[in-house]
This record gives C-alpha cells, structure tokens and sequence, in this order.
C-alpha cells in the first residue's frame, strides 16, 4: 500500500467524518428539547408552546436532513475506502452499524415524517408520543455507533481467526456493554445536549437582544439556560469518566494526551497547561503548568504513577519483536495451512497487531524482507510510531476541556439572571451567549480529534494498524473522491447556514392569540402582554 | 439441518428481502423524483407529487441504509469487496443520493424560480442515477469481477473502471431498475395525486412497466449465453470457510441456467416477475393504481429473485480465480453474529413494517394541487 492512498484515505475519511459530526450533536440535542417543549403544550395547552415546538422543529429538520445526507457517506465509506478494515471486523463491527438501522435510525426516521406532517392528523398525546419516539431513535442512534465506535477503541469480545483472516465476535454482550463505549455514549450525547441548549439560547438571545417575539424568546431562553446548565455540568463530569476509562484501557493515548514522556513519580506531577511538544526526541521543549494537578485529575489518588511515552515506546518494542514472528508465521499458514505454522502463529498471537505495524517500515511494505540486519532498526521505528501524536492530542483536549468549562459558567449566569427576571438589563450574557452559539459543536469536533487522533496508529486499538487498514485505490481515484466530496459538501454548508441564518432571523410565526406572560417568563420592564409580542 | 448451514441460508434469503424492500420503497421515492419535472409542470403540481412521498422518504431512504448495514454485518467480504471493486460507480451512487435529503429539504424554502428548478433537476439525478447504479451492480455481479485475494485477505482488482461502469449488459440491467422504480413512482403518484399529475404519471407509469418487461426478457435470454459459475470441488456450507482457499469453481457458457435444470419449479420466479411487469402496466392503465403498486412491487422481487436464484450460491464470481469467488458459503459472517443478527431482524423488521404501513395510513388520501398554491413558508410542506 503506498503512503499516499492512505493519507488520502484518511483524509477523505476524517474530512467526511467532521463534516457529518457538525450536525449530529444538534440533532441528539434538539430532539429533546422539542419534545420537552412539546410536553409542556400537552400539559398546559398554551399555544406558545406548541408554536416553539415547531419553529425549533423547522431549524432542527434544516440541520436534520444534512446529516442524513452525510451519514450515508459515512456508513458506505467503511465499504469503500477501508475494505481490508470492513472484512477483517465486520463480524463484529458492521453487526452495531445494523442493529442502528433497524432499531433506531428506522423508528427516527419514520416517525419525523409523522412529527412534521402530523399536526393535524394525530391527537395531541399521538403527536407527542411521536415526537418523543424520534428523540429516543436519535439518541439510540448514537449509543449503537458509539458502540461501534468503542470497540475500535478498546476491542473486546472478540478474537481473531488465522483460518478465516478476520476478526470473529466471541460475546455479544461485552461488545454491547464495553465500558468504553458507555463512557463515550454518555459522553458524547450529552455534549449533543450543550449543543443544542446553545443553539436555542443563543437564538432566544438575539430576538431579545433586537427586541422581538419577546415572551416566546424568554420562555425559550430559560428552558435552554436550565437545560445548558445541567447538561455542561453533566458533560464535564461525564468526561472525567471517560478519561478515566481511557487510562484504564489506553494509556498511550491518556499520555499523548496530556503530553507525558517520562513516567510520573509520586507526589502528583504537574499538569501542564501550555506546552511545546517534540515527538522527534520525545520530550517538550517547554512547558508551563500547575502543580499537583495530574496525577489527582487521572487517577484520582495522589501517588498513582502514569507511564510515559518513552516507556511505552520501549516497552511495545519487545511486543512489535515477537509481533513481526506472529505476522511472518501466519502468512505462512495461509499458505501452508500446516499446523506447525499454526503452532508458532500461535505463540506469538497476542501481538499480531505490532507486528502489521512493522509493515510500513519494511521494505516495500513487505514483512518477508526483515533479515537479521535490518530488523532491529525496523523495531524501533514501528515502536516509535506506536504512538499517537502528541501536538494535536494535547491541544485538541485542551480546547475542548476549556470550552466545556465556559459553557458551565455561560449556562450558569444565563439561568441566574433569567430566573432573577434581570436578564435583559444584563447584555452581556445575550451577547456572548448569541456570539457562543458555534462553539458546542467545535468541542465536539475537538472531542472527536482528542477519541481519534488518540487511537492512532491503529483502527482497531493495538490490533489492526491504519496502514494497512484502506482499500487498495489508485491516487486518481482518491483524488477524484475527495474533490467530489469537497465540492458538494463546501457548497451544502453554504445553503445549510444561508438557510439557517435566514429562518432563525425570521424567527417564528405566531399562529396562537396572544396571551399573557405567565409571571414565570419574567417580564423585567413590566410590559403589558401586547407590549412584549411586538 | 447445522445450525451454521440454517443461519447462512437465511441470511442469504434476508439479504433478498432487504434488497426488494430497498428496491420498492427507496425505487418509489426515486421514480417520483425522477418523474417530477415531467408529471408536474406548475410549481403547485411539483410540490404536490413531493408531498405525497414527502412524510416518508427519509424513512424508506433507511431500507437503504440497512441493507448496507446488513451487508457489512452479515457478508463483510462480500461488503468489502463489492463496496471497493466498485469505487467510482459507488462514489456516483453516493454523490447523487447525497443530493436527495436536501433537495427535499431545501427545494421550497426559498421562493425563486431558478432554485426550485436548480433542485428539481437534483431530483432527475438523485432519483435516475442511484437506480440506474443499483440495476448495473446487479449486473456485473452477474457476470464476475475481474478480483482475487492477497494473503492479507486484501482484494487486487484487474479490471478497469470503465469495462464494469459501461459493458452494455451492466447499462441494460441499469434501464430495467429504473424503469421498475419510475413504474414504482407513478403508481405512488397516481394513488395520492389528482389530475392533471394523475394523467401524466398513469402514461409515463404503463409505459415504463413494458419496457422494463421487454429488458427483462431480453436480459434472461442473454444471461443464458453469458458465462456462469457452478461450483465443481466439494463445499460443507456447515463449517465456516474462507474465500482465500475455497472450492474448485467450473466457469461455462449457460450455467446461471443450472438451478432451473435441476428444479424446473424455480422458473416461476422469472415467469411471475415479467408477468407482473405486464400486469402492473395494464393495472396502471385500467386506473387500478393501489393494484399496480403492489403487481410492481412482485414485480421487484421477480426479477431480484431471479438473479439470486440464478447465481446461488455464487454472490459475486471472481473471473480471474473463480476459487476465490464469493458465496453463500464463504463470504458470510461467523455463526454467532449472524445468530445474533437474525434474532434482531425477527423482532425489528415486523415492527418496521407494522409503524411504516401505520405511517402510510395515517399520511393516506391525496394530496390537493390547488393547496400547494396557497402555501407559505410557514406550513410543514416540501
């Protein structure tokens, strides 16, 4: 495989991967939001209510359809572009992907046609149990790929087979409860959550701010402040639980991460802030961060020590040695199928993964060509590259840990000043929550980066190297895929935001008479009812 | 019966039923698409033939998505394998199915003239292209893919884009699908539209049923001096076995034919899927439309059917090492996951197909011409 059909890969797969991820928080967000929304129609029978419930419905199917659209891309990708990947875990991995189909993505999907059309079909209780129907499918939709998704992260319940070349499933049930994938389910929803609450407050805050649909947008304002507030809280307690369940499974990534090559010493090690790594000679050039922070924030005691690159590194060199025997045995069984291949396979199986990884370095990328002479140069190599890359995992973590922490504050005084009623005397909060309102979805695009670029260089953690991983394409197809790619989807982002712009300017149209302000909306300036729907 | 040997064979068998399902549900949204700017003339009569699918295409758009899905889980060689092989036609596949969620979407947002048109023509793409893809994959499946494996279980594929994107039998098979989808949209407009789009879609409906019932024909005769694969070495379909070392494999002239020597019984499937081509089209003519769609639908499992009965248990011949053809034998999933899988797909796809009918009640009656002219931007219509 040459170097640049995989880099192509990789590229077309995490530019198309990023693109779809931009909308799919929002989905997993509003879709709660509307159906709580709508729970407070049925209950109080308040037209207002019902009017909110559509116009966040109409931005939430603008975003909706894009990801649809780009989810295809997504799935059909597996097929296309990582086919070695798609046959040697498909057992295992495709059986999540499905089981999404027809559980969740069918139930969504089927029913927002009933949820957007249906208002005058179906009873209130109907529309509403609907509505609450899509929301469960969205969300459901993400925990089966996130199962999915976890796996590759931490691969469990399943062994690989010599006879077939592939990965089989072993138990079903550990793939489904991998404790890796919950942690990032709950993880990764609820940051849709924060993105969605932000979206609506932000919104909310530009009518208020321009002084327009003024009792709609404090209602809604409250609602996504309260909303924001548990869910940013949640969203960073959560992460400190995938963290952790990061430090239990992968330690490399944990490190590169928070950028530590040399293992940490008791007391607790300092966690730097800044810093300037140098992943040639595998230390930072500079760095600048507070004491006794690290050790507690990972391991949540105070001595706990945590590995660092540079051990790691010398320790997979031992695991890419008997790796190399491990891959060199199995050709030669499938070959052969003799059983003593089989029997020296077997010695070593434990660390096949390593020893494809020795791939890339070998001479025209074929393990057979390792004689005695070169091999220990190729070890080392492979083991020096058995680690993420730890310029991107740390400032990519770091983004997305400040910009949780400045949604909770942003939350936090939004909720405090709407249930005061001093909102409107307070512009900054509506200025800065409106000017947030991209921000949600850039931190789950970090987070994606920080679970990604972390796992490298594997698609399967420390079973399947990404380098071997795509399907053997010429570069001119890469390159027509990827212009293809690129020019639809840079000219769909242009209208999807056009047209996102354009109806939340509108803002909503009001078919109720108007009513008055329940004292709860918090009228500050005491304006008359039809003062406030001006 | 092995456990193993009951579970690929019904795989095998749920792998048909994805595909007619794709076929019939997504086929009707793509002939409406496709037809749109010939049965509707008026941006009214346009919008109303969007409406009438427009509640349910995202879901239908799913059967799409889980055959895929079902594919990647239950075959992952045969999902590896043809996703890769045909690269550029699945990029095209993609690209144009990608337009059809935000044609829907977009297309009325906005009031100018030159961006509904702009997206009605997205629609003729969305809907011809996919169907014309689905129809040529079937097709060149038919006639083997110039691939063999590596040791890696890696593909090497030795044939040019251009020979599996254009031979003529691969382009026929191509017409044949989107002729059963646009006779599939027709009957889906003629059910829930009203004159003049009713009119309109009961010609172009009839019409495409007999064409496609003429390339039918002329595909079951030409497959019968193509070349086939049957299976010449021995093969226990009860134990797992790999694609790398499989059986010896005989490529002649006539043996897709085999199946149907061996149990004459199997003729039926051909002989019912170009019957109710015909019976379709005269349906459509005779104004029976709720008739026509479901002769339509048989229709698609016809001639799916046929190929599969076919080439069974070949699911996609290899014309360079014909051993490593892949079959229901050797491409599946292991026994435990397709165990898994089947447990889910007896409980889910009922209970898809029990909600999606409810949809279609509740969205049922046809949909009015004249108001589509009073609609605003406020109203939930596409």
């Amino acid at each position: 495989m040459e170097n640049v059909v995989v880099e192509l890969s990789r590229l077309q797969f995490a530019l198309t991967a990023l693109y779809h991820f931009q909308f799919v928080p929002l989905t997993l967000g509003l879709t709660f939001m509307i159906a709580s929304i709508e729970t407070v129609y049925v209950i109080t029978g308040k037209i207002v209510y019902r009017d909110m419930a559509k116009f966040w419905g109409k931005l939430f199917l603008i975003n909706f359809a894009i990801g649809v659209a780009t989810g295809l891309t997504m799935e059909f990708e597996f097929g296309t572009n990582w086919s070695l990947f798609s046959h040697s875990v498909g057992d295992i991995f495709g059986t999540p992907l499905a089981l999404e189909g027809m559980m969740a993505f069918f139930m969504e999907s089927t029913f927002i046609g009933l949820m957007v059309f249906g208002w005058d079909r179906l009873s209130r209780g109907a529309h509403l149990a609907i509505t609450f129907l899509v929301a469960l499918g969205s969300n459901l939709s993400a925990l089966w790929i996130l199962i999915a998704n976890g796996w590759m992260q931490h691969p469990v319940g399943a062994k690989f087979n010599p006879d077939m070349m592939r990965f089989e499933m072993t138990d079903f049930a550990a793939v489904v409860f991998n404790p890796k994938a919950q942690a990032e389910f709950v993880h990764t929803t609820i940051a849709g959550y924060v993105a969605a609450a932000m979206l609506v407050l932000g919104i909310s805050a530009f009518y208020l701010l321009s002084n327009r649909h003024r009792s709609f947008a404090l209602r809604s304002f409250r609602m996504a402040a309260i909303f924001g507030v548990l869910s940013s809280a949640a969203v960073i307690t959560l992460g400190d639980a995938s963290g952790r369940a990061d430090f239990a499974t992968q330690e490399p990534k944990v490190a590169a991460m928070e950028g530590i090559w040399e293992d940490t010493t008791p007391p607790a090690a300092r966690w730097d802030i800044v810093s300037w790594p140098n992943q040639a000679e595998m230390k930072n050039e500079f760095s600048v961060g507070l004491p006794y922070v690290l050790t507690p924030l990972i391991t949540h005691t105070m001595d706990t020590p945590i590995k660092g690159l540079r051990t790691i590194v010398e320790e997979n060199k031992a695991r890419v040695d008997s790796g190399i025997d491990a891959a060199l045995s199995l050709k030669k069984y499938s070959q052969t199928r003799d059983p003593a291949d089989l029997v020296a396979y077997r010695a070593n199986e434990s660390d096949l993964g390593f020893g494809l990884l020795a791939t890339e370095f070998a001479p025209d990328f074929d393990l057979s060509n390792i004689t005695p002479d070169n091999r220990q140069q190729i070890i080392n190599e492979t083991a020096k590259a058995s680690i993420p890359d730890v310029w991107v995992s740390f400032y990519a973590f770091r983004i997305m840990v400040g910009l949780g922490f400045f949604f909770f504050v942003l939350f936090s005084f939004a909720a405090y000043y709407s249930l005061t009623c001093k909102l409107e005397s307070r512009r900054w909060v509506l200025h800065l929550a409106m000017w947030s309102i991209p921000l949600p979805v850039m931190a789950t695009l970090y987070g994606w980066i920080t679970a990604e670029v972390g796992r490298q260089p594997w698609t399967v953690y420390e079973q399947l190297p990404t380098f071997i991983s795509p399907s053997n394409h010429s570069v001119s197809y890469m390159v027509f895929s990827l212009a293809g790619f690129v020019l639809i989807y840079s000219s769909f982002i242009a209208i999807e935001l056009y047209l996102m712009f354009k109806f939340a300017r509108k803002g909503p149209m009001i078919e109720g008479s108007p009513e008055p302000i329940s004292a709860g909306a918090g009228a500050p300036t005491g304006a008359s009812a039809n003062e406030s729907w001006k | 019966m092995e456990i193993y040997l009951f579970l690929k064979l019904a795989w095998f068998a749920l792998l048909g039923i994805l595909l007619i399902a794709l076929a019939v549900m997504v086929g009707m949204d793509m002939g409406v698409g496709a037809l749109l700017r010939f049965v509707g003339k008026t941006d009214a009569e346009r919008r109303s033939a969007l409406n009438m699918i427009g509640p349910h295409w995202d879901g239908n758009q799913v059967w799409f998505v889980l055959g895929g899905g079902a594919i990647f889980a239950a075959f992952p060689t045969l999902y590896a394998t043809a996703f890769s092989t045909f690269y550029v036609v699945m990029m095209l596949l993609l690209f144009s199915m990608i337009l059809r969620p935000l044609a829907f979407e977009y297309r009325s947002k906005l009031e100018s003239v030159r961006w509904r048109d702009s997206w009605d023509w997205m629609f003729l793409i969305s809907g011809a292209v996919p169907m014309i893809v689905f129809g040529a994959a079937m097709g060149n499946v038919l006639q083997g893919v110039a691939f063999r494996f590596e040791w890696t279980a890696q593909y090497i594929l030795e044939q040019s884009f251009l020979w599996y994107l254009l031979n003529p039998f691969a382009l026929m098979a191509g017409f044949l699908s989107l002729c059963l989808a646009l006779q599939q949209g027709a009957a889906m407009l003629m059910i829930r539209g009203e004159q003049p789009v009713y009119g309109r879609a009961r010609t172009y409906g009839s019409t495409a049923g007999l064409i496609a019932a003429v390339l039918f024909a002329i595909g079951g005769v030409w497959v019968s001096f193509m070349h086939g694969f049957t299976i010449s070495g021995t093969v226990d379909g009860g134990v797992a076995s790999s694609p790398m070392n499989g059986p010896a494999v005989e490529m002649r002239v006539g043996a897709w034919l085999d199946n149907y020597r061996s149990y004459p019984i199997l003729w039926a499937v051909p002989a019912i899927g170009l019957i109710s081509m015909v019976l379709a089209a005269l349906s459509l003519r005779m104004n029976r439309s709720v008739l026509g769609w479901w002769l339509n639908a048989v229709a698609w499992a016809g001639t799916i059917g046929s190929v599969g009965v076919s080439m069974f248990p070949f699911m996609m011949p290899s014309t360079i090492n014909p051993s490593q053809s892949l079959t229901v034998w050797n491409a599946t999933a292991s026994e435990l996951t397709l165990g898994w899988m089947l447990v889910a797909a007896l409980v889910f796809v009922p209970t898809i197909i029990c909600y999606t009918s409810w949809a279609f009640a509740v969205m049922g009656g046809k949909r009015q011409i004249s108001d589509m002219e009073t609609l605003t931007e406020e109203d939930e219509a596409y």
